[in-house]
């Protein structure tokens, strides 16, 4: 007759806190729910402001023509005009930005819900990465007509490789730093200070306006790697570059560190995921 | 048959610091990781080791003073926050309503919250499709569907909201005092749409301090004080234990050590005499006499005093208010003490019956700085009298309270 019924499972136990499990299957009972939550979350943004989803657009845009200003004077690094580099670097970047800031925000902001009714906490975070990845296909349309109009060569087989490459690194990373921030968030208050900031310095530790190669001291470079930022929009930038060289051991450390972000983030989300609810 | 729900031994305990708030600052952390021990801790059992069953198609009303765990055990109910030990074996889906609109937005329309609301309530949306029509129609809001829910008026949310609440078709329903919202109208078509539930057999959990409530909705009854369940079994014999245990009155209960109050606590009730016109301690009243009720207050610093206000409230059987004395009607400021002692002398106009009274006493005017507060603070045992002078009693049960009158016949 119910059919629909969330808990499948007829019979299920409430312990006390102490295996420490993904609950993929549980996720999947509530996936409606992610849509729900990202759908508010991108509604709520826009609503009321003129210019609507074309903010999404302007953001990056306006910077590029700024950071182009400023630094991009004749400048073609990894073989790219200058604005075509920057903005490149800048919407992988909104994701990581706007994405981080969601989620770890994410819980506080919710904080009313989460005291009332039981969901997997994990939907929040994870709704906010999907917001943010939003914004980026609308960034994204206006990236490919800039692209037409600096007449860059694409790599027909490479560019939609790397995109997803880029995109699906950039997400681990943002989740999994996300993720972290946000059950830090609920203990401890002064991560509302500390992500802004974080955030800000950490644009200009990756190479998102600026090329690797600027950098001659070889063991920054290593450790600017550890940013996941740096491989997902290097590799990006390979799809239209005309392959460029990649520094294959830099990448490699950059992708390992997202991995072990996402690692760290969701242990230490659900490992205190169920006590939110009395600290919130 | 197999109980739908087995609640063995659960226990919740919390531990309280006295000079931390429940959130901390990094630098807190960093600082008793190097002075172990410096802040003192204590242990809290908002829950003592409760165990019940609940069979399926039952309705249970659990009852019990604010602070008695009812809350905290609809939280572990609902998954919302894990039980320190015991175990919960539920065999049904369970749907909370610990809050009627969670989740509700104020940017988005009545259409888009209805969507949203439902689906964090657990509903599937095509389940809330389906159903669209019927919330929408109990709600009564159809005219503002399309409007951002920030301009309904705080009444229209709560339809709205309950509207979506009501269409939830779990195995066990668990409510908290969702039912104290909105218009009287719109409360009894909630408490109908409830008992229409609870027909359908389905399992009901309900906490409410609205006892009629339970009364109507409810036929069992779990009573909870101080984290411990103290009864369990039919609804009536709940409210029964609820009112002549927990709320006693014999004069000598030691008012200052109750919890179940709330306010400044410059002053707080110490201590109550029930006396009749000779000042003699009485333990009941009858209808049309006199009734003194007699209040002594404590000081926390023993040399303070000030002005204050102070209401005694009447409620009925089932916690419905009748009438508050407040001394603020006669513009009568009371000069408060240690040891001030303060009377209520009034005709009882009550029926006969089982009342149940609160205290409250505040600064500045109605409704301003709260120095003591007892919601259910004692009782008041009501029997038959000669309350006209005319040695006609009036039938018992039949009005809930006398006045004087006259009756003039001219032709």
């Amino acid at each position: 007759m119910h059919d629909n019924r969330i808990f499948v499972a007829m019979e299920y136990e409430i312990k006390p806190h102490e295996k420490l499990s993904l609950g993929i299957k549980e996720l999947w009972q509530y996936r409606e729910l992610f849509f729900f939550f990202t759908w508010r979350d991108i509604k709520v943004k826009y609503k009321q402001t003129f210019f609507g989803f074309a903010w999404a657009v302007f953001q990056p845009l306006l910077l590029m023509v700024v950071f182009t200003v400023f630094f991009g004077k004749g400048q073609q690094p990894e073989g790219l005009p200058y604005p075509v580099f920057a903005i490149s670097g800048l919407i992988l970047w909104n994701i990581f930005s706007t994405g981080l800031t969601g989620a770890g925000n994410s819980m506080v902001t919710n904080a009313n819900i989460i005291k009332k009714i039981y969901f997997p906490r994990l939907i929040i975070p994870i709704s906010a990465v999907l917001v943010s990845l939003f914004d980026f296909i609308m960034a994204f349309i206006i990236f490919i007509v800039i692209l037409i109009y600096y007449h860059v060569h694409i790599s027909f087989c490479w560019f939609p490789v790397m995109i997803i490459t880029g995109i699906i690194i950039t997400s681990i990373a943002t989740f999994g730093v996300g993720s972290l921030l946000a059950a830090l968030n609920v203990k401890y208050r002064d991560f509302r200070y500390v992500i802004p900031f974080m955030i800000q310095a950490m644009l200009f530790l990756t190479p998102v306006i600026y090329p690797v190669s600027k950098i001659s001291i070889g063991w920054i470079k290593y450790i600017l790697a550890i940013n996941p930022m740096y491989s997902a929009i290097e590799l990006f930038r390979y799809g239209f570059n005309g392959g460029q060289e990649l520094q294959t051991d830099l990448i490699c450390i950059s992708i390992g560190s997202s991995f072990l972000f996402f690692v760290i983030g969701l242990y230490y989300f659900r490992k205190t995921e169920v006590y939110f609810a009395d600290i919130a | 048959m197999q109980p739908i729900l087995e609640i063995k031994d659960i226990s919740k305990r919390f531990r309280i610091s006295h000079d931390k708030l429940p959130y901390l600052s990094l630098r807190d952390s960093f600082t008793s990781i190097f002075k172990p021990g410096s802040s003192t801790t204590e242990e809290f059992k908002a829950l003592d080791n409760i165990s019940f069953n609940i069979q399926a198609g039952e309705s249970v009303g659990i009852i019990g003073r604010n602070g008695a765990g009812k809350s905290t055990l609809l939280k572990i109910l609902s998954k919302i926050t894990p039980p320190t030990s015991g175990t919960i074996i539920s065999r049904g889906r369970i749907a909370s309503l610990l809050e009627v609109g969670t989740g509700f937005h104020p940017e988005l329309t009545g259409k888009e919250n209805i969507f949203l609301n439902g689906s964090i309530l657990g509903m599937k949306r095509k389940e809330i499709e389906s159903k669209f029509e019927e919330i929408v129609d109990f709600s009564g809001v159809d005219k503002f569907l399309d409007t951002p829910l920030k301009h309904f008026s705080s009444g229209m949310q709560l339809r709205l909201a309950f509207s979506v609440a009501a269409f939830l078709d779990p195995e066990i329903l668990i409510i908290d005092e969702v039912l104290a919202v909105g218009d009287t109208e719109f409360q009894k078509k909630c408490m109908r749409k409830m008992e229409q539930v609870g027909r359908e057999g389905r399992t009901i959990l309900f906490v409410s301090h609205n006892l009629g409530a339970v009364a109507n909705l409810c036929k069992k009854g779990i009573v909870l004080d101080s984290g411990k369940l103290m009864y369990n079994g039919d609804a009536d014999q709940a409210i029964h234990y609820y009112y002549s245990k927990l709320i006693d009155n014999q004069g000598v209960l030691k008012m200052l050590e109750r919890k179940d109050r709330s306010g400044s606590g410059k002053f707080r009730f110490e201590a109550i005499r029930l006396l009749n016109k000779e000042n003699s301690e009485v333990s009941v009243y009858k209808s049309g006499e006199e009734m003194r009720v007699e209040l002594k207050l404590k000081a926390t610093n023993i040399n303070d005093s000030g002005k204050v206000y102070a209401t005694l409230i009447i409620k009925d059987s089932v916690g419905e208010r009748i009438m508050g004395l407040a001394s603020a009607f006669y513009n009568k400021e009371i000069l408060a003490r240690d040891g001030t002692i303060i009377t209520w002398k009034w005709r009882c106009q009550l029926a006969p019956g089982e009342y149940n009274c609160g205290l409250s006493m505040y600064e500045g005017i109605i409704g301003g700085i709260v120095v003591d507060s007892i919601p259910d603070a004692f009782r008041l045992n009501i029997e038959e009298g000669d309350y006209f002078g005319t040695g006609v009693i009036p039938p018992v049960r039949r009005d809930k309270i006398f006045s004087d009158f006259e009756v003039i016949s001219s032709t």
